[in-house]
């Protein structure tokens, strides 16, 4: 066996790490000091003080925003992967080997537009005056107020995440062993059966990836919530946004911003250990 | 592939994925679609009936040298991040696929964490920390953002890319007289070679879009998706969508073109053999 350390494979190994190190690391550890400065008179300095942490944790709109944040990013999650595995399913093993190339090559588009134009776009449909209300208003139906709900965030948090989780999806069903498949059918496995049984778990890792993707997305967004909910009910981005701009309070954004990062590494981190257990690599 | 026949064919359930794969496509193309009409609609607040065709939009975007300066940003940010990301990814793709070592986890949690952490989040980390070693407010600044960001999508795509390699691949190589080198420039990379161009153009495409830690770090230097957040902020107005469709039509014509080149290119080697 060769050596493990060599100029070769340090050739690939050090960029990413010297980099993440320096502009990843830093960065955040940066965050953990400036959560534990003091502002007086709407000026930062340097300091040990733990009241950061004990006002913002001692709020009660705190929490408020953190479950509903929580809640938001787990429905967004759900909805986007199960609305997304049909699609996924059907590109994978109903489309022929052309089509699946235009496919995946449609899928991609929309990371070549801006998610914020798309967010401005979904204004025109969901607004009291806008596309859908007035068709439904030629059914003699509505108008509803769909603009400023958490229905719209979800439309918004959709638009972000789904053709991400679709492509992420397709890609692990493709690379399936599709004579796993047949066994399943010659052994008389029914068609539904067969995909819960032997596509969801052999594509689990993809999935689970997949499903997560959309929780980060969605957790983080503050595009969403403002353009599409109205900005109610609040969540935790949009509380640091608030939190910065209310006079130089960046020690407590720090404290915001802290907080969700140790979530997203608990989650992350559970969910990176289901889509991998069982396996040797 | 398409002539494995399965015993659970029906008609019915295939016709339904295929509406389903038909209203996906609805669901993701409608905003996009959307945005294009109503660049030329000349409503202030746009709905239907559509209203009169127009370039008005058009005109009071391309006017504004603020719009031009951004786009030129934009590009040179996003190409100069599609390549750093895409080498640096490849590399640590590699590292994982073949080498066992103390503190693995912690390298691969370096490699793929920083998307985890939510963007408005980093551009504040960014901002406070990029602006005590100085080099805070310039194009380089979102550069090295981008890149931070970038790099784990460019990282996942070859990893998984690489999981389908034969693992005797390249010991057989090695077995063969083969340096490390070599066998890496006539093994693997031909190999990943759809992988690390997907790899390019995603993170090329995520840096086009990138915009919360590029309003947070930019300063002077802003790029287009920033002035947009801009718009969004201020009163909003139907050029929003014109730029969006300018942009749109110049990063979709970039796409297609590097497609046609890759395709001519390896017909062109497939005729020489």
């Amino acid at each position: 066996m060769r050596r493990s350390i060599s100029l070769y494979s340090l050739t690939f190994s050090l960029p990413l790490l010297i980099w993440q190190v320096l502009f990843f690391v830093f960065p955040l550890l940066f965050l953990i000091a400036l959560s534990f400065w003091t502002v007086r008179n709407f000026v930062m300095s340097p300091d040990f003080d733990p009241v950061n942490w004990t006002t913002m944790y001692g709020r009660a709109v705190f929490w408020q925003a953190y479950g509903t944040t929580l809640a938001l990013a787990a429905a967004a999650a759900a909805l986007t992967s199960i609305l997304a595995f049909p699609a996924a399913y059907a590109i994978a093993f109903k489309l022929s080997d052309t089509a699946r190339r235009w496919a995946i090559f449609l899928m991609v588009i929309p990371f070549f537009t801006s998610y914020l134009v798309r967010v401005y776009s979904w204004q025109i449909f969901l607004s009291d005056n806008g596309i859908i209300n007035v068709i439904l208003g030629w059914l003699g139906l509505g108008p509803f107020t769909m603009l400023n709900t958490v229905g719209a965030t979800m439309v918004g948090y959709l638009t972000l995440g789904f053709p991400l989780v679709v492509l992420l999806q397709l890609f692990s069903l493709i690379f399936i062993d599709r004579t796993l498949i047949e066994a399943a059918h010659n052994l008389r496995c029914g068609r539904l059966r067969t995909v819960f049984e032997v596509v969801i778990p052999s594509a689990r890792t993809g999935l689970v990836i997949a499903a997560l993707f959309s929780f980060i997305l969605s957790f983080g967004d503050f595009v969403s919530p403002v353009y599409l909910g109205g900005g109610e009910p609040t969540t935790l981005s949009i509380l640091i946004t608030d939190t910065t701009k209310s006079g130089q309070q960046w020690p407590r954004a720090a404290v915001v911003a802290l907080t969700m990062i140790g979530t997203l590494m608990i989650v992350a981190f559970g969910a990176i250990k289901f889509a991998y257990r069982g396996k040797s690599t | 592939m398409s002539g494995a026949a399965d015993m659970n064919r029906n008609r019915a359930v295939n016709w339904a994925l295929l509406a389903y794969i038909f209203l996906a496509y609805a669901f993701v193309f409608a905003p996009i679609a959307a945005s294009f009409v109503f660049s030329f609609n000349s409503d202030r607040f746009p709905s239907i009936p559509l209203g009169e065709f127009t370039l008005d939009w058009y005109r009071a975007v391309a006017t504004d040298p603020l719009v031009w300066d951004g786009a030129r940003n934009t590009l040179v940010v996003g190409v100069v991040v599609g390549i750093i990301s895409t080498v640096m990814g490849f590399g640590a793709a590699y590292t994982d696929y073949r080498y066992r070592f103390a503190g693995k986890q912690v390298y691969l949690a370096l490699a793929l964490l920083p998307p985890t952490i939510p963007v408005i989040i980093l551009g504040l980390a960014m901002l406070a920390y990029l602006s005590r070693i100085n080099l805070s407010g310039n194009a380089l600044s979102v550069i090295i953002s981008h890149v931070v960001v970038c790099a784990p999508f460019a990282m996942a795509i070859v990893r998984l890319r690489l999981s389908q390699m034969d693992p005797a691949l390249e010991p057989a190589a090695w077995n063969l007289g083969a340096s490390e080198w070599m066998a890496m420039r006539h093994v693997i990379v031909p190999f990943c070679a759809p992988a690390i161009f997907g790899a390019l153009f995603i993170t090329m495409a995520v840096s086009f879009d990138e915009f919360a830690v590029a309003w947070f770090v930019s300063g002077l230097n802003e790029t287009l998706p920033v002035k947009v957040l801009g718009f969004l902020q201020g009163q909003v107005s139907p050029r929003i969508n014109a730029i969006g469709t300018f942009v749109f039509i110049l990063s979709m014509t970039l796409v297609i073109l590097a497609q046609l080149l890759l395709s001519g290119r390896s017909a062109k080697t497939a005729d020489k053999e």
